[in-house]
Order: structure tokens, then C-alpha cells, then sequence
């Protein structure tokens, strides 16, 4: 069967992927996507506040108490090189590089267009062969409009653009207004591919304490819908090319996925709830339904029920609230 | 050859030359000399090679005793060694150093020498400790200025190899060793010149070696041990010669000449002074200055001190000197004189008796001593001594740089000589520890003296204080080399980078007319003026200073760059001084903040420019009105319409009093004085004669460095008592009192009712000390009472405190009045305890430190029967750094004896108290029983009898023993007067040993082990902060796996010393391992049983310290985490179980719920090693993850382990 896709102008053999997470961290993790049958990986993100707090909290630790008093005028060793954050980050790209036959993508998160963006220049040196730039924002700033935000999102892509040659993938959050006028925004500015969706750290109260304490729950497939609706709405209406990411789980995720215009799927719960094993699970299974039901490749799936090609494209928007609302016995 | 030219301190200039030449360094910490172990260390740790090309091999030992031992051997085994030390370090090699010399070693080590602790311990410069070798038959070589610190280095490993005598080379702690200054670097080549490698192969053969074995270290009896030690003296005689020779081809390589004894002065010099050390140069500044003037004086300094050459001596002296004061930087109690006085004396009679004199007329000497513990020695001073020469009978022993007005020995000097030129840039800089002053002019300097012709130096001067510390910076800039080895005292610029300052210090002292003054103001160039005190206003204006102000702070902020402010005050010091065209300056900044920044990232770099860009915009010039204090005329001059009117120059600010006029008269005359920075000009008559200190000062000392403080909100207080017990410096209390008592309380008073029964109807109160409080936010992270609507507000909320601040100290002077609950109906637990008066208050120990909560909650229980035996090291520090002192009384006259005896021997020296304490009560007890005729059996019987495990039993015993002193009074009999003597130890004593990890661990541990060893009723508490603190982050044997230390950059491999476990091998040691911010009840409850157990204790105490790298103020966090992780399991091993048949091991910990790795993350001591190589980081965190459940395993298993019956075999003698 073939399960070939393109993604980013990278030519896949297979659709999936794990999405951005630690898995990437570990070597023997990688070895074992790889021998599952993922056809790229994707390392977790490196944050904007890791690597400008990271810097600033050293030196501050190291400075703030320096020069002092007459006994001590330093408290800690000096080494030459601080393998920050970053520089770990790059080494990993490198690693996985070499000891991997798979596309590697890396994955920036930031929202401003400060130093760290010399980041996505040495991430392509290190050897990524794309990148995929997180613009992970939660709007909390009743000052800071939306176009605000989207200009800058729309900035900080055309930057890292500009200080790369890779392509370049989005990774979007749901939460903006016009998200299809966005998607073509970044289209024009040259984003590649864009990934749908990031999913947040979620609040928690500890009642007890009274405090917030930040959880991120696995993903599980109630999510994808949010995800198909967005695939089928941008599918054919943006250049880049789409992934999806979170609610992947089963075979039929993938292939709903794929119907709605998914070049790729991401696969993090998944993947952490039942191993790598999963992916060659879902592989063998997509080739199994494809064989059923007579497909001769992915591509002739892909997008078949995308807004632009369904039977029935209200189903996708407003109708659809009001019919599944309708549908509700109380 | 051009050399490079450096900019860098005597210490390091030191190291620098002797990691290059030597293969094995064996070394241990000690202040001033610390850092060229330091340094040799991590130049090891990356790589750098000798200049054989092989990386030197570094050791940190337990001592320098041990230090000693291992360079003794490694030179034994035929290694170049070397090793670095001062003081008492340099002391505790003396038997080594014996030996090494005995065998004709040829080894040097370098000393910065500094003070033996005599009436006090000093960490500053003299040659007390070095003059206590004069015996040892090492040479001994004084360098006097960081480019002689670096050749003499050199010297010294390149003569030794010929002479076989070994060196002790030696230079002024800190005033040469910390002293930064540009000089020239002697390459690998010179060196590889200078060590002359078939006297390193004669070295090497020497050597214990089983190829072709020899004896050494033989015993030798009467028939052979004069003549053998006698054997060696040839070599005594040629090293003299020998040393010449090798500063011979030093001067042909490098072009620097030096002899043994260099000459400096007129060539027909009457007067001459001879000195060895920093002391020289000063001197030397004064006779060019003399000489120019006609003045026929010399100066002859010392460079080879031991053996002492008469004939090269008498050779260096001009044949018209008449008279030589020979100045000497120690002192020798009892002794004819000093020692180098002694030394010139003998000379002269000898070189006359053996006809090598060539005088015109035998020269008068005289001896005076200078400069102990780095006392200031200027121009002025050498002046005095070289107009004592010229008076009709000038004083054969005398000192100067201070008024003695007890012997009258001082001689007087003129403060007002002054010798700098004119062309010299002299600046002084008023800065805190924390905001980047020192750091900052270090790098000035370097970025003067690197990038331009000039030479400069800077010496930094700190105060006493570890937290809200003042540095105080000189530099100076010239075209010629810099020989000014003394503060600056008049200033072409002055610069005071904390407001507060101006409130404390005579900043402007320093300012010389016309000298530019820059300050870090609040208030903008409109008010800045009006706003200063009008003692500052008048030195301005009587100066014409020239004044700027920039809010440096605000700046910082502005530009993210925190509360560090370095950057721009450095930026405002270039842009004004003018001691480099501006743009230049500001060019050169940038540069430097490139190369310190660049590698950690263009966003810390852009950062920093960004604070160099907005500190030009708002730096202001301030004009400065003809007249001070009239505000008014401010208003005129200033042009600002919103100034104050004419009716406020009535008000016109004064600086407030050192300290308050309540103060008690020794505070009044000494302390305040020392306060205000001001010591230097106390007299000899000041001073206590035996180093005996009044306690309770440190009430005094009103230091007001918090910027927020907590404020209580009763409302939703819980009174749990938890931030009193946290707080580090007792400036938050809580108090239990008569509801009565709150007639005529200050209207912002705070009170309510107490809540729980047993001080039902009582009044309750938490308050902080504004003016004492460290703004730690200790109290207010632990609080645990928040607001159920709006649970960001707590009961404890930091704010301002500048607005509070006289509200507040008015409410904690009422406060401190209420009377305390009777320590009998107080229940001894957590909430309890902190209703006891803390006898351990305003400490200088460092914002947030985990070390003082211990020692305060010791002072709370016992304080009022405490014997204190505190090792060197932080406690001993924030314990009994003058000019005040934390321990205190309260309201009986009762607290805690504290003393310091050495950092060796801590558990000796309470050990001995101890001894003391039982055969004083043991006497009594005696002496009781044979009296008690007199005195009525029914008291003596209560007094032998009383128990005394409780405060209400200990009450009891006071009232017994003052029956007992009123009925000895009336007796009048001899016997009577002894047992009133005595009476007081039959009140129970508690001793405590209090240290750090680096004395429990390393060097105090023989003693330490012994000690508990010993059955004795000693408490041991150990402040483990699993580091040395003090000195700087060297590893201890407390240091746990994947921290990075000093000597251990890359991380420890090697688990950290279970010293609980060791000591609950002996069975009869009560053993806890504490940590207050995870459990603080079970710390209370450790501290009463290690009390109330009549035999050792030892009380491992988790203490959260700067040198882990977090913000102390999650310290709790981090100790609930240690404990959690099960990295700090805590624990009570009580050997009275075993008495009951219970198992003595109680965890008081559960098993740990997280991994260690989570506790690791949040410390930069970890994270630098993961950060340097993650591979290594990942290794060291599994050993430790390992050693963490191991160990917490055995625990768990020791507490099943069944114990034998209690009734077979349990009763333990007493001791005999």
C-alpha cells in the first residue's frame, strides 16, 4: 500500500509522526519510533523563556552573590562553557541526525521577535531538516488586541523565515477569531505547513492549598473533531501543507484526519500511553481499512472530505452547531 | 619579547605561575589565599597544561595539616608540588614544613600571609603567620606588589631546585593578594628558562623511589641527631647566593632586577627604613617624593628574609645611614623586639664584629610595628616614621597607624600629607554586595589598563555584614606603574551607588575639591539636591563638587536588567570621569559586556546595551546652589516651582545617629564609631585588653536594608508561629501577653485574641523589626493562613518599607517591652518555643540564610544556660564579627557565652567547656553535701535532687540556688564563698557545638569523632550546607554526588559522607538529621532530646545556603523537596530506647514520593555541571538517585532491626 505524503516538501513514507514531547530527548525512544515505522520526528519544543530566563537565572545566581564579602568573592566554579538549554537542544538535533534515517524536526516556541530567533539559524547549522515554530500564546492582556497578536505572530514567522532556509511550519493555537483568514496570512508570508492544534497546559485548583496548580492531561479522541472541522475548512484554501495534532489515537483518527486534509499526524498521547509499538499498530491497520475498502494510496484519501470536496459542507460549519444542538433530547 | 600584560589580582598572578611549573598542588581553603587553589583547580579542570605539557594534578585535603602531609609525600615521590596558604593554615603545616626543610626539599609554596588569630581572629594581611616559620629552615622570600607577587613566584621555583632549601614565599593578604593591577605575564617560555630541568631530573632522583631505595624519616638518638641536623648547613649558606643568581637571570630574561636587599633612596642616605612586603612600595613613593625634595633618606627592602644574608644586608645600605627604623608587620608579645628588627640588629653587631661594616658611624635602630591585619600604612605614616628618625631621641620600639594613649608608643601622623600626583586617577566607589560594584571596576580597571597606556589598581574593601554588604572600591589610573599600596583618600571621583549610604557614611570624606560626585539617586536632578542631608549639601557645595545623579535603579528596571545596576553606574563612571574620551569608554564597555555575555546568549548582550543606551539619557548633572539647607533657594537655583517653601529650611534633613542615644556607653564610644566606618581613629585605651566583647549589640545596628517588609493582617492569622520560627535574623516575633498590657500601646499596634486554651484571654501579637528585617520574604513564603476570598493576600504580606518604618519600629519597641509568658506554662513545640525571647538576633548572616533559624531556636531553648563552642566559619562570622554582636540577653541578664576558638578544634573546645561545667557542678554537689549542716538538708537535698528536664524544674533550681547564695552570703566562711562561686552550676548547663559541614565533616572530624566518643553531655549541631559557605563553594565531604563545587568543577562523583550513620555506629551517640522548612516539629523535637540526653548528640541540620544558587527565598520549598526526594531523610536515633527495647532509629521521613533529579533541577550547583556536560550531569544524577534509595533503604531497615532485651546488660556506669 502506499502510504506515502508530502509534508513541508519533505516526501514521507508514511504519514506518522510523533509530535513535539520528550520522546525525542531519549535515544532509545527514538530507535524504537524509528523501528515502529515513524516516517519524521519531531523534538519538543524550545521555549523563548528558556532560553532568555535560563541565561539571566544563571548569571543572576552566580553574579548576585559575587564580590560581596572579603572571605568569598565568587561562591561557584567558573566553567568556560555553559551548555545551556539551547545548546543541549542543538546537540540533540545533531545526535538524532546522525543516528536516525528520518527527516528531523525541530520546534521553537516563542512569541517575540527577540535574540532567540538567532536560535532557528543554528537549529538549521545543527542539521534540522525543518522547523516547526510554536506560537504558543495565551491572550490574558485586555490592552493587546487580536490584530496585535496576529501581527505579531505573523512577524515572528516572516523572522524566522528570513533567517532560514528550512521549511517552516506553524504550529496555531484554536483560539483566533478568523482562523481562515490567518491561515492565509501566514500563507502568503511563506509558512509552509501549519499544525493543528497546540494544546495548553490546563489549570488546576488544589482546594486545599488554595493554589493553581498547572496538568497536562493526555489528549484522547473527543479532541479530534475540533481538529477535522479546522483540517476540512483550510484544506485547499492554504499552500501549506497540514498536520494534525492531538485527538490522534486510533486508525480511524488517522484516516478522518487524512479525509479532512492532513498531510501528517502527530501522535504524542498516543504513543505515551501505549509505546512506539503503536505507530506500526496504526500503520498496519490504515493498510488493512485502506485494502478493504480499495484505496490505492493515502493521497488519493487525502482532503476527500474537506470542506471543498464533502457531500455535505454545512456539516463542517454553522448548521452543524444548530442540527447537533436540535438533536439533543433533554 | 613582548609579554602580555594582564590585568589581574596578586593571587592569581601567584597561581599562575605555579600551576605552570608544578605537577601535583595538594590544597585547602583559607581566606586570603583561597583563591589560587582556586585557581590552579580550574585551570586543571579545562585542561590547562604546565609548562611540560601535562595538566597538574590538584587536591583539595581535609586540612592543611593534611595538605601538608600530601605535598611532604608528594615530594618524597618526586613530584613538583606546590601548595597555597595563610594563616592558621600556614600554622598547621609547621611540622611538615619541618620536615620538608629537614630533608632539603626543594619546594616553594606561596603564603598571602595574613594575621594568627591572637585576641580575635583576623582574616586580613600581616606577617604574623609567616614570622612563625622563621624556624622551620624554609627560605623565605617577601614579595610586595602583584608583578613582584608574579616573578617572586617564579624565584622561588627556580632557586629552590638549586639551593634544596624550600620557599615559602609570601605577600600581604589582600592588600597584594586581592589587589587587581596590570602587569606584565611572564610567558611558558621564561619559565621554561628559568626551571632548569637537570636540577628537576637531581629532584626527581632524590626521590623515594624502589628502583633504588633509600631511608628517610629515620629516628635518631642522642649519639647522631645534633651532628645530622647540623649536616644540612652548607646549603643554608650558598641559598643566599644562589637566589641572587637566579633574580641575576631573571633580571637578563625578563629585564626586572631584584636583590636580596634593594636599595631605593639617596645615595647618601642618613635615615633609611627598612620593611619587607606591600609596605615597601608605599614607602617607596614617599622616599622618590623625599628625595626630589632633598631629603638625604633612604629605603631598603627585604626580599630574602630567611636565610638572612648580614653580608648582602650590610652591602645594600649607603655608608652614611645613621639611623634605621626598621618597621615589622607583626607583633611578638614579650620580645625584645619584632623579628626583622631583631634581625637587622644582630646584623650591624655582627657585620661589625666581623669587619664588613662600612659605615661612617654604627647606626642607630629602632623597631616599630605597622599594618597588623591589613591596617592601613600610607606615605603619611612612613613620614612619621622617617621624622621619628630625624627627632634627638627617637623611639627604639614604637608603633604607627594608630593612637596608642595606654603605652604611648604610636607616633604621630600627619592625616592631612598627601603625595599622589596630580596626574594619578583616583576614584572611590560606595556600592552593596548584591548590585555589581566590585565587579563592575574590576572590569574597569581592566578595560583602562588593557585598552590604553595607563596603569591601574583597585583594592575593594567589605564590610563584616553577608547580607545588605557595603564594598567600598579604589582605583586608580596612571602613566607610570602604581606603587600607592594604600586606600584612596582623595578622590577626583566618588561615586555612592546606594542612596541609604549618604544616611551612614561620610561618603564625601574622600572627595577632593572640584572631584566629580555621582550618585545613585531616587530623586531626579531637580530634588536631588534639596533631598540630601545637609552635611552632604555642605561638603558639595565647600568641595565645588561637581554632582550628577542617575536612578540607576529605575534604569534597570527599565531595561530588564533587575536590581543589578553595574552596568550603568559603570556606564555613568566613563561618561563623566573623563579618564577616556567618552565614546571610547562606552565603545569599550560594550566590548567587555560582549565578551563576558556573549557566550550565554545576544539576548543578555542586547540587554546590557540596552542599559548602557538608557543610562546616558538619564544621567543629569545637578546645579548645585551657592548655599545648603535652604531650600528655598534650591527652588531659585534648581528652577524647579514644585520644591519645598521657605518655611521648610527649619527642616532641613540631618543624618541621623549611628545609633540611638539609647544605646549603652560602650556602644556609644566603640561600636558606633565602627559602624560608621570610622575605627580606624579609635585609640588603643578603647579597647577591651583581652578581646573580650560586651553581647547584645547588634540590637543596636539599625541596618534598614529591606526594601519590603511583612505586614500582619490578624484577621486571618492562625498563629501558628511558623514565621517566627523561619525568620533567619529574629525580626519577626510573636508574643503571648496581659490584654492589660495594651493600655498606652502606638495606635497601629496590632493585637488579637489568643486562640487555644492555654493562654486563654490573652492577647496575641506577630511583629516584625522594620529596621532589622532582611526583607527575605522567609516569613511570608512559610505563611500559611490565606485569605479564603482572595488567597493571593496571607496573613504575612510583603510591602514597602520605607512608609512603615517608623510606625513599625515604634510598634516593635513596644513590643519588645510587653513581658514575656512564663517560660514554665509555655508548651515546648513549635508554636510554643517561638513565645521564648530569641537570644540570637540581627544577625549579618546572609538574607534568608538556613543556618540561623537553627542557632536562634537554640538560643530560644536553651539560650539562658548556653554555652556556645562555634567553630570558624559562617556561624563564627554572623556570630562574632565585630563591630557588633547577635548573641544577647535577655530580660535576667542571661544568654548565651559564646567563643570561637578555631576551626580545627570546635569539638575539643566544647568538649573542654564541658569538662569545665561537670567538675564545677561536681564540686558544688560536693561541697553541698559536706555543708549541709549549715545550709539545711531539706535545700541541699532539693538542689542534688532537682529535676532539672523541664523549664518549669529548671525554674525551680534557680530559686533554690539563689536560697542557696543568700544563706553562703550570710555565712562568711571561706568554704562559703568558694560554693557561692560555684553555686551557679547546679543550675544544668546546656553546651552546644556549633560548626559547619566544612569543620564536622573535614577538618574538625578527628576531633569531632573523638568527642562523641567521649560519653560527654555535648550537643553537636552541624549547619550543613553541604559546602565550604564561607570561603567561597570549595567541596567538603558533605558535598553530595552532581553538585559542582570549587575542586570539584565537573560535579562530585562520590556520595556524600554519612556522618549520621558513622555516628550511630557508636550506639550511645543521640543522632538526628533535621531540616526546619520540611518538618519543623521534628527539628524542636530534635534539639529537646539531643538537650535533655545526658550524653553526645549530634544534630545534622539541612541549611539552605547562597552557595546552592536558587532564590533563598524558596528555601522552605527546596528543604520540603530534599526531604520528599528522599535526598534528606530525616531521623532520631535515641540510644535511651534501647533502655525500653525499642528500636533507638525513628524516620521521621516517609519513602521518598519524588525522584532526587526534581530536587537537583532548581540548584545552580547542579544545573552548572548539567550544563557543562549533560552526559556527565546524566550519570552522576542516576549514582545519586541510587545512593538517595539505598540509603533510605538501610534506614528503613535499621529501624526493624529487632534490639536486645532491655533488661540484660543496659546499665552504663557512670562516667569516671
Amino acid at each position: 500500500m502506499d502510504l506515502s505524503t508530502s509534508y513541508l516538501g519533505l516526501r514521507l513514507f508514511n504519514p506518522f509522526m510523533p509530535g513535539a514531547s520528550p520522546m525525542a530527548d531519549h535515544m532509545d525512544w527514538v530507535k524504537r519510533l524509528e523501528d515502529a515505522g515513524a516516517a519524521a520526528i519531531v523534538l519538543r519544543s524550545l521555549f523563548e523563556e528558556q532560553i532568555t530566563r535560563e541565561r539571566e537565572g544563571m548569571i543572576h545566581h552566580m553574579e548576585i552573590t559575587a564580590d560581596s564579602f572579603a572571605e568569598a568573592v565568587s561562591y561557584f566554579p567558573r566553567p568556560d562553557d555553559f551548555a545551556f538549554g539551547p545548546d543541549q537542544y542543538l546537540n540533540q538535533v545533531r545526535k538524532l541526525k546522525e543516528a536516525v534515517n528520518l527527516p528531523v524536526i525541530a520546534s521553537l516556541n516563542g512569541t517575540t521577535p527577540e535574540g532567540w530567533l538567532e536560535y532557528a539559524r543554528q537549529i538549521q547549522e545543527a542539521g534540522a531538516d525543518a522547523l516547526e515554530l510554536n506560537v504558543y500564546f495565551l491572550a490574558t492582556n485586555p490592552a493587546e488586541s487580536g490584530v496585535v497578536i496576529e501581527k505579531r505572530i505573523l512577524e515572528v514567522t516572516r523572522l524566522v523565515k528570513q533567517n532560514v532556509t528550512i521549511p517552516v511550519a506553524v504550529k496555531l493555537s484554536p483560539f483566533l477569531s478568523s482562523l481562515s483568514h490567518f491561515a492565509q496570512q501566514l500563507d502568503l508570508i511563506g509558512a509552509d505547513g501549519l499544525v493543528l492544534f497546540n494544546r495548553f497546559y490546563q489549570p488546576d485548583i488544589d482546594v486545599e492549598a488554595l493554589e493553581v496548580t498547572p496538568v497536562l492531561h493526555l489528549s484522547d479522541s473527543m479532541e479530534l473533531g475540533l481538529r477535522l472541522r479546522w483540517l476540512a475548512i483550510l484544506s485547499g484554501h492554504v499552500r501549506a501543507s497540514l498536520a494534525v495534532s492531538g485527538g490522534v489515537h486510533t486508525s480511524a483518527d488517522v484516516i478522518k484526519s487524512v479525509m479532512a486534509g492532513a498531510h501528517v499526524v502527530q501522535l504524542v498521547s498516543a504513543l505515551i500511553a501505549q509505546g512506539p509499538r503503536h505507530i506500526r499498530t496504526l500503520v498496519q491497520e490504515l493498510t488493512e481499512w485502506m485494502e478493504k475498502h480499495e484505496y490505492a494510496s493515502l493521497e488519493q484519501m487525502q482532503a476527500s472530505m474537506s470542506l471543498q470536496r464533502c457531500p455535505d459542507p454545512a456539516a463542517f460549519e454553522r448548521a452543524n452547531y444548530m442540527k447537533v444542538l436540535q438533536s439533543l433530547k433533554v | 619579547m613582548t609579554r602580555p600584560r594582564i590585568t589581574i589580582d596578586g593571587n592569581e598572578a601567584v597561581a599562575s605561575v605555579a600551576h605552570r611549573v608544578n605537577e601535583v598542588v595538594a590544597i585547602y581553603p583559607i581566606t586570603p589565599s583561597s583563591n589560587m587553589g582556586e585557581w590552579a583547580d580550574e585551570w586543571s579542570a579545562k585542561g590547562r597544561k604546565n609548562i611540560w605539557g601535562t595538566i597538574p594534578t590538584v587536591t583539595e585535603m581535609q586540612s592543611e595539616a593534611g595538605a601538608a602531609g600530601a605535598v611532604h609525600g608528594a615530594l618524597q615521590a618526586g613530584a613538583l608540588t606546590t601548595t597555597f596558604t595563610a594563616s592558621q593554615g600556614l600554622l598547621l603545616m609547621i611540622p611538615n614544613m619541618f620536615k620538608i626543610a629537614g630533608e632539603l626539599t626543594s619546594f616553594a609554596m606561596h603564603v598571602s600571609a595574613r594575621a594568627v588569630a591572637t585576641h580575635a581572629l583576623s582574616i586580613f594581611g600581616d606577617h604574623s603567620d609567616v614570622m612563625a616559620c622563621r624556624q622551620t629552615g624554609f627560605a623565605m622570600l617577601a614579595s610586595g606588589s602583584v608583578q613582584e607577587a608574579h616573578d617572586f613566584a617564579c624565584i622561588a621555583h627556580a632557586a629552590t631546585l638549586q639551593a634544596r632549601v624550600p620557599f615559602l614565599h609570601f605577600f600581604d593578604g589582600f592588600r597584594t593578594s586581592h589587589e587587581v593591577a596590570k602587569i606584565e605575564q611572564l610567558t611558558d617560555d621564561d619559565l621554561r628558562r628559568m626551571m632548569d630541568e637537570q636540577l628537576i631530573a637531581a629532584h626527581r632522583q632524590r626521590a623515594l623511589n624502589p628502583e633504588h631505595p633509600v631511608l628517610r624519616g629515620t629516628a635518631q638518638n642522642p649519639d647522631a641527631f645534633f651532628q645530622a641536623r647540623e649536616a644540612c648547613n652548607g646549603f643554608y649558606a650558598a641559598a643566599p647566593a644562589i637566589v641572587q643568581e637566579t633574580m641575576n637571570k631573571f633580571a637578563a630574561l625578563v629585564g626586572r632586577q631584584y636583590h636580596l636587599f634593594d636599595y631605593v633612596g639617596h645615595p647618601q642616605a642618613e635615615r633609611v627604613i627598612v620593611v619587607m612586603g606591600s609596605g615597601a612600595d608605599v614607602t617607596h613613593e614617599l622616599v622618590d617624593w623625599m628625595v626630589a625634595r632633598g631629603e638625604r633618606v633612604g629605603l631598603l627592602k627585604v626580599r630574602l628574609y630567611r636565610p638572612f644574608s648580614v653580608a648582602h644586608l650590610i652591602a645594600a645600605l649607603p655608608a652614611t645611614t645613621k639611623r634605621i627604623a626598621v618597621l615589622d608587620r607583626t607583633k611578638e608579645p614579650g620580645a625584645v623586639g619584632e623579628p626583622l628588627y631583631l634581625d637587622v640588629v644582630t646584623a650591624l653587631r655582627e657585620a661589625e664584629i666581623e669587619g664588613i661594616s662600612s659605615f661612617q658611624q654604627m647606626p642607630t635602630v629602632i623597631g616599630g610595628r605597622y599594618g597588623l591585619s591589613s591596617k592601613e600604612y600610607t606615605p603619611a605614616m612612613a613620614r612619621a616614621v622617617y621624622d621619628e628618625l630625624a627627632g634627638a631621641k627617637p623611639k627604639s620600639h614604637f608603633t604607627v597607624g594608630i593612637l596608642d594613649d595606654v603605652t604611648h608608643l604610636s607616633l604621630p601622623v600627619d592625616p592631612e600629607f598627601d603625595i599622589e600626583p596630580d596626574d594619578v586617577v583616583r576614584a572611590v566607589f560606595f556600592g552593596l554586595g548584591a548590585d555589581g560594584t566590585v565587579g563592575a571596576n574590576k572590569n574597569s580597571i581592566k578595560i583602562i589598563a588593557e585598552e590604553t597606556d595607563n596603569y591601574g589598581n583597585g583594592y575593594f574593601v567589605y564590610d563584616s555584614k553577608k547580607s545588605g554588604a557595603v564594598t567600598v572600591s579604589h582605583l586608580r589610573f596612571g602613566p607610570r606603574p602604581l606603587r600607592s599600596s594604600y586606600l584612596v583618600r582623595k578622590a577626583n571621583f566618588v561615586a555612592c551607588h546606594q542612596y541609604v549610604f549618604l544616611d551612614r557614611y561620610d561618603v564625601l570624606e574622600y572627595a577632593q575639591p572640584g572631584a566629580v560626585f555621582l550618585l545613585n539617586s531616587p530623586f531626579g536632578p531637580d530634588q536631588a539636591f534639596a533631598e540630601l542631608p545637609c552635611e552632604v549639601q555642605q561638603q558639595i557645595i565647600e568641595k565645588k563638587l561637581k554632582f550628577y545623579v542617575i536612578d540607576a535603579y529605575q534604569v534597570a528596571k527599565e531595561t530588564g536588567m533587575g536590581t543589578r545596576i553595574n552596568t550603568i553606574m559603570q556606564t555613568c563612571f566613563f561618561a563623566i570621569s573623563g579618564v577616556l574620551p567618552r565614546d571610547e569608554a562606552i565603545a569599550q564597555i560594550k566590548k567587555a559586556i560582549k565578551k563576558t555575555y556573549g557566550k550565554r546568549g545576544e539576548a543578555v548582550v542586547q540587554q546590557n546595551f540596552a542599559a548602557v543606551d538608557g543610562t546616558l539619557a538619564n544621567l543629569h548633572e545637578v546645579k548645585v546652589p551657592a548655599t545648603a539647607g535652604v531650600p528655598a533657594a534650591v527652588a531659585a537655583v534648581a528652577g524647579n516651582p514644585h520644591a519645598a517653601t521657605p518655611g521648610d529650611a527649619a527642616t532641613a534633613r540631618t543624618r541621623p545617629p549611628i545609633v540611638s542615644p539609647e544605646a549603652p556607653d560602650f556602644v556609644q564610644r566603640v561600636t558606633a564609631l565602627m559602624l560608621a566606618n570610622k575605627g580606624d581613629l579609635l585609640p588603643v585605651s578603647a579597647f577591651p585588653v583581652d578581646g573580650t566583647w560586651p553581647t547584645g549589640t547588634a540590637q543596636w545596628e539599625k541596618r534598614n536594608i529591606a526594601l519590603e517588609i511583612p505586614v500582619w493582617d490578624s484577621s486571618i492569622c492562625i498563629q501558628c508561629n511558623k514565621c517566627a520560627l523561619v525568620c533567619p535574623h529574629a525580626a519577626i516575633r510573636a508574643k503571648v501577653y496581659d490584654p492589660k498590657a495594651l493600655a498606652g500601646a502606638p495606635a497601629t499596634f496590632k493585637s488579637m485574641d489568643f486562640k487555644g486554651t492555654e493562654f486563654k484571654g490573652m492577647k496575641y501579637t506577630i511583629q516584625v523589626a522594620p529596621e532589622d528585617c532582611t526583607g527575605c520574604t522567609l516569613c511570608a513564603m512559610v505563611c500559611p493562613a490565606k485569605d479564603k476570598s482572595n488567597p493571593k493576600h496571607k496573613s504575612l504580606d510583603m510591602q514597602p518599607q520605607r512608609p512603615l518604618r517608623e510606625a513599625e519600629a515604634a510598634n516593635y519597641r513596644f513590643f519588645l517591652d510587653l513581658a514575656d509568658p512564663d517560660r514554665a506554662k509555655v508548651r515546648p513545640d513549635v508554636k510554643g518555643v517561638q513565645f521564648f525571647q530569641p537570644l540570637f538576633e540581627y544577625s549579618g548572616a546572609c538574607a534568608a540564610c538556613g543556618e540561623t533559624p537553627y542557632v536562634k531556636l537554640v538560643t530560644q531553648l536553651f539560650g539562658d544556660r548556653l554555652l556556645i563552642a562555634n567553630a570558624t566559619g559562617c556561624s563564627s562570622i554572623y556570630g562574632g564579627n565585630l563591630p557588633t554582636a547577635p548573641y544577647t540577653v535577655n530580660r535576667d541578664g542571661r544568654g548565651p557565652a559564646w567563643s570561637n576558638s578555631l576551626f580545627e578544634d570546635n569539638a575539643e573546645f566544647g568538649f573542654g567547656m564541658r569538662l569545665a561545667i561537670d567538675k564545677q557542678a561536681e564540686q558544688a554537689r560536693e561541697m553541698l553535701v559536706a555543708m549541709a549542716g549549715v545550709i539545711g538538708e531539706q535545700l541541699v537535698d532539693g538542689l542534688l535532687k532537682a529535676d532539672q528536664s523541664s523549664e518549669a524544674g529548671i525554674a525551680a533550681q534557680r530559686e533554690r540556688v539563689a536560697a542557696l547564695k543568700a544563706k553562703l552570703v550570710a555565712l562568711h566562711t571561706p568554704e562559703a564563698a568558694w560554693l557561692h562561686k560555684l553555686a551557679d552550676y547546679l543550675v544544668r548547663k546546656s553546651v552546644w557545638v556549633v560548626g559547619g559541614d566544612g569543620w564536622a565533616y573535614d577538618i574538625g572530624y578527628g576531633g569531632l569523632d573523638h568527642v562523641i566518643a567521649m560519653g560527654r553531655d555535648v550537643n553537636i549541631l552541624v549547619l550543613d550546607t553541604e559546602v565550604y559557605s564561607n570561603t567561597g563553594g570549595q567541596q567538603s565531604k558533605a558535598t553530595p554526588i552532581g553538585a559542582s563545587a570549587k575542586f570539584a568543577m565537573a560535579g562530585k562523583a562520590i556520595p556524600k559522607k554519612d556522618l549520621g550513620l558513622i555516628a550511630m555506629a557508636y550506639g550511645s551517640v543521640y543522632v538526628a538529621h533535621v531540616a526546619f522548612g520540611a518538618k519543623d516539629a521534628q527539628t524542636v523535637k530534635a534539639l529537646l532530646e539531643a538537650d535533655s540526653y545526658h550524653g553526645p548528640s549530634l544534630v545534622i541540620a539541612y541549611s539552605h545556603c547562597i552557595a546552592h544558587g536558587y532564590d533563598l527565598a524558596y528555601g522552605l520549598d527546596q528543604q520540603k523537596l530534599a526531604v520528599d526526594t528522599g535526598y534528606w531523610p530525616l531521623y532520631r536515633f535515641d540510644p535511651r530506647r534501647l533502655d525500653a527495647g525499642e528500636n533507638p532509629l525513628m524516620l521521621d521521613s516517609a519513602a521518598p514520593k519524588a525522584e532526587v533529579a526534581k530536587y537537583m533541577a532548581n540548584e545552580t550547583r547542579f544545573r552548572v555541571v548539567q550544563q557543562q556536560d549533560p552526559d556527565r550531569y546524566r550519570l552522576l544524577l542516576g549514582l545519586e538517585q541510587r545512593e538517595v534509595t539505598a540509603r533510605f533503604s538501610l534506614y528503613e531497615q535499621l529501624t526493624k532491626l529487632s534490639v536486645p532485651n532491655p533488661k540484660s546488660g543496659t546499665e552504663r556506669p557512670a562516667d569516671k
